[in-house]
């Protein structure tokens, strides 16, 4: 081990120390100066992260390569790091993208490019934060740092919309963290003066009235992130209107933050109430299944078809987490990484044609494959894997949820099967109107073939969709033994009666 | 000799004191129109103050003068922070100012005695010594938003600041004459007694206590009593308003610590529900009115409105966790509103005020490192981590909910969401918006650098608030513990 006790914090901090480093080339007449030191940095932050693979004890829930340092000692914080088998997945995806973000914006943004690269590099590091963080509040630093940047994002490279979105991002994003932390500052004064999120597992909360008010609490905010039905609308906007890094940043990453804390906090520090308000989180995932299905379906825009589709696949994760069985947390868990890859390689496919042709209306294109044969064979298998197809990485999560599903209720794995039909149909009927068919327009004339960068990245990506697909054991095996304990934690009730 | 060292813990106001007399007559043989030697020597003093105020530093509390000042951790802390936001305040304004022909020595006198002013506030232990500090600080701020003597707006902002401050002075004085007749003393330590072991007129006390806490809020700026807020920061050279919005703030405190904390703890019952609900409406108020100026000034009085409403609400929660932290808000609000004024001094020229906020458009593509610091200072104010800003607020919500007000905790939070609108507003001019002038920012290196320096500072006590935190609430601990 290079870094030894702090890897982790090398994991979090070195990123954000590149991205300071490209802030420092200044203006644009470095611009290339900044995507080299961008690029070197990404690929550097992803190195760093595969020794907490190669080095992960899988036999062990405990949390491992913990650091834990004194931070604000006043209110006992601490900088406690540390990762188990479900966030060491999450560090891995977040590091793998952000080279990819950065190839993918190579050329593409011109105007404020140190800046540009900057924020990516910082949101990843906040975001590897958010994902080791042991401390509640620590957590709660990262979480809402890592919107700072992302707002810029959105409002300074975004579409002709932009400020609307972003505003509307930030805010409702901020509104359920300000509830989280009143929670975690009641949780902090039950708990008796300690922010340390596995301390809030333990600790005992034998009200369930607490427990559902703490639950809410954090549902607030962790839903809005995920997004959950009723609070998803800011998710179309925001993807329309950032640019495509930022769309493939949110999809594969920010997403899952959301779904993350509910298996880091929601659950297991408030279990009976999980259990309680169960039905309804399964209702709204449902709807989110069906109903944003159909939504999807319906869009004209390739951008706002697959952010209806993000919203729609988290539905099944969120499905997955609150059946409480084995094969739906781990088929919900294998769904969010295979999300990431696959709704992450569409926005880039998006973002290819956004390049040449200047629209993600569907009716501008078609034929595209005559054009484009290369990036139409990429374009075709993240197609598949979105609608699930078995041999990629979209069918294993799926497959999983709707296994545990029918244990727990036929009638949710029968809803939630629907999307098996929905999915490949808006994601189809999409592709066939984009890609084949005689060649639309002038603009589809004169559309030149994907280059080496962004063959590059795309092959990186299908290798994880395929990989994933067909052989995902190294993915599931390494989560086994921490979700098998957070289900048995989830087993045994707070509540005494 | 031994009364000269039993005087040490006023050494500093002496010192003051004499400095003052001292510029204002050496002044008058300066000719140089930039000021200078006035201008050093003020700086001198402020430093020869603080450097008194650490050498002279003594554990415990020393009473002095019959119980009228007083000199505990509390006042120490609080008088040295404010030599830093009046010096801080004059490196800021004085190209500004002297764009405008307002540097003059009379400012700086004024400054000095206003400093002088707080000072006492800060360190006194009787309601008489409290008052004198009060108005020498209230008068020498009147004048000071009346210097600008061609300026329609100025004078108004002057007249209607006199007329609201003089009758917030009446009703404090009405309401310790009230307290005084109830108890029959001026020394808050005796009234603080008398109010626990003896037995006070009630009803008096009460009445003594409303008058004394609409006094407070007067001059806090908390609504109802706010009206003069708004007007006062617009109309005022942007130099003076960032003085009022301030290191008064930090008197205040101490001010609100003194009268209601030390001197009638006994009656929080009575003052924390008052406080509860000026605490509300000026975050209420504050927060959504903010939404609707255009000016940055304006914009920055209903913030500090709303600020004021969550420095109360740490008051309010009644215990030593709260005032702390309620310590601590008021020193990361003068840092942060200090960053906020210098910004809009810096983006001024002769003959322009960038007080609009639309003079911040596209900032980021004039002047990246200034937008940066921009952006630091309005996320600080929302209360966005890692910025300082999230710490002050989230001490304050601690102590609200530890003493049990989880109604009024979840009504802060929502008003902070609404607050945080308008702070983005002013960074997505900033960076997603395009410049409407593309005139070169000029701005002296001592400016700029002390920018930097309050930018960055908010940045990193963020990253690190333990230790400041940490001075606020043993500070209030050591001075209330008798």
């Amino acid at each position: 081990m290079i870094f030894g006790y702090h890897l982790l914090s090398v994991v979090i901090w070195l990123p954000i120390i590149f991205g300071l480093l490209v802030l420092a080339t200044g203006n644009d007449r470095n611009a290339h100066l900044a995507r080299v030191i961008a690029l070197v940095g990404a690929i550097l932050s992803f190195l760093v992260t595969i020794p907490l693979y190669t080095g992960f004890d899988r036999m062990t829930s405990a949390m491992q390569f913990v650091v834990r340092e004194d931070w604000i000692v006043r209110f006992n914080i601490h900088y406690h790091l540390g990762i188990d088998g479900i966030s060491v997945l999450f560090v891995l995806l977040n590091s793998f993208f952000t080279p990819l973000v950065v190839i993918a914006g190579w050329k593409v943004i011109e105007k404020r490019v140190a800046q540009y690269m900057a924020a990516f590099l910082i949101m990843s590091g906040l975001v590897n934060g958010v994902f080791a963080s042991l401390d509640a509040m620590l957590f709660y630093v990262f979480w809402e740092a890592m919107l700072i940047p992302m707002f810029i994002i959105i409002g300074v490279w975004g579409g002709p919309n932009r400020v609307y979105a972003a505003l509307k991002f930030f805010l409702y994003t901020l509104m359920g963290s300000l509830l989280m932390l009143v929670a975690l500052l009641y949780l902090y004064q039950q708990s008796g003066g300690s922010f340390a999120i596995l301390d809030f597992h333990r600790m005992p909360m034998p009200s369930l009235n607490a427990q559902i008010l703490v639950f809410i609490a954090f549902f607030m905010a962790f839903s809005v992130k995920v997004p959950m039905f009723p609070v998803h609308t800011w998710l179309p906007d925001a993807h329309v209107e950032a640019p495509t890094g930022g769309s493939v940043v949110l999809a594969a990453i920010m997403l899952k933050v959301g779904a993350y804390g509910f298996i880091r906090f929601s659950m297991p520090i408030a279990p009976d109430a999980s259990h309680y308000l169960a039905p309804v989180m399964i209702a709204l995932s449902l709807i989110a299944v069906v109903y944003i299905g159909l939504v999807a379906l319906t869009q004209a825009d390739m951008k706002k078809l697959v952010a209806y589709s993000s919203i729609s696949h988290m539905g099944f994760v969120t499905l997955g987490f609150f059946i409480f069985n084995a094969y739906g947390m781990e088929g919900a868990l294998l769904q969010m990484i295979s999300h990431g890859f696959v709704a992450g390689a569409l926005f880039l496919c998006i973002g290819v044609l956004y390049d040449r042709v200047h629209s993600r209306q569907i009716v501008d294109y078609g034929g595209v494959a005559n054009k484009m044969p290369v990036f139409a064979a990429f374009f075709m298998l993240f197609a598949m894997a979105n609608s699930g197809l078995p041999g990629t990485s979209g069918f294993v999560g799926e497959f999983m949820v709707i296994m545990g599903a029918v244990k727990a209720n036929f009638w949710y794995a029968f809803a939630a099967a629907s999307t098996l039909i929905f999915g490949a149909a808006y994601t189809l009927w999409m592709y066939k109107r984009v890609i084949f068919g005689a060649v639309a327009n002038d603009h589809v004339a004169h559309l030149h073939d994907i280059g080496t960068r962004e063959i590059i990245v795309f092959s990186l990506l299908a290798i994880s969709v395929l990989g994933m697909g067909l052989y995902p054991l190294p993915f599931a095996d390494i989560m086994h033994a921490s979700v098998n304990d957070l289900l048995v934690h989830l087993a045994t009730p707070k509540v005494l009666n | 000799m031994n009364l000269l060292a039993s005087l040490s813990p006023i050494y500093a106001e002496f010192f003051l004191l004499v400095m003052v007399s001292v510029i204002l007559i050496a002044d008058l043989f300066i000719v140089n129109q930039a000021k200078t030697m006035t201008y050093l020597l003020v700086q001198a003093s402020l430093l020869g103050c603080s450097l008194i105020t650490v050498f002279t530093h003594q554990a415990g509390i020393a009473h002095l003068f019959n119980h009228m000042f007083v000199d505990d951790m509390m006042s120490d802390v609080l008088k040295l922070l404010t030599y830093l936001s009046v010096s801080m305040m004059l490196v800021y304004s004085r190209s500004y100012l002297l764009a405008r022909g307002l540097f003059t020595g009379e400012f700086m006198a004024l400054a000095l005695f206003a400093t002088l002013g707080m000072m006492v506030m800060i360190s006194a232990s009787n309601f008489l010594s409290l008052y004198l500090g009060l108005e020498l600080l209230a008068l020498s701020l009147y004048a000071m938003v009346a210097l600008q003597r061609d300026s329609a707006t100025a004078t108004e902002a002057a007249m209607k600041y006199f007329i609201l401050g003089a009758m917030a002075s009446g009703f404090l004085l009405y309401g310790m004459s009230m307290v005084y007749g109830a108890t029959g003393s001026l020394d808050i330590n005796r009234i603080s007694q008398v109010i626990q072991h003896g037995a006070p007129n009630q009803t008096l006390l009460v009445f003594g206590l409303v008058f004394i806490v609409s006094g407070l809020a007067f001059k806090l700026g908390a609504v109802p009593f706010h009206m003069w807020v708004p007007d006062v920061y617009h109309g005022a050279p942007t130099a003076m308003t960032m003085f009022i919005g301030t290191a008064p703030k930090l008197a205040a405190f101490a001010f609100v610590m003194r009268i209601l904390v030390e001197s009638m703890q006994p009656l929080m019952i009575h003052w924390s529900g008052m406080l509860m609900i000026l605490a509300v409406m000026s975050m209420a108020v504050g927060n959504i009115t903010a939404i609707a100026q255009t000016n940055l000034k304006r914009m920055f009085a209903y913030s500090t409105i709303a600020h004021m409403g969550f420095l109360l609400v740490g008051v309010m929660s009644g215990t030593i966790e709260g005032y702390g932290s309620a310590m601590f808000y008021a020193v990361v609000y003068v840092l942060m509103s200090l960053g906020g004024f210098g910004m809009i001094m810096l983006m001024s020229r002769e003959g322009f005020e960038a007080d609009n906020i639309n003079d911040f458009k596209g900032l980021n593509q004039r002047s990246p490192w200034l937008a940066f610091m921009m952006l630091l200072l309005m996320f600080s104010m929302a209360g966005v981590p890692p910025t300082v800003g999230f710490y002050a607020k989230f001490s304050v919500l601690n102590a609200a909910l530890q003493a049990g007000h989880i109604q009024l905790v979840i009504m802060a939070v929502l008003f902070s969401l609404i607050g945080a609108f308008y702070y983005l507003r002013i960074v997505k001019l900033i960076y997603f918006d395009a410049p409407e002038s593309h005139e070169k920012i000029y701005i002296q290196p001592d400016s700029s650098l002390l920018i930097s320096i309050n930018g960055l500072a908010v940045l990193a006590l963020g990253i690190l608030p333990g230790t400041l935190m940490s001075i606020c609430a043993v500070s209030v601990q050591q001075s209330l513990l008798h």
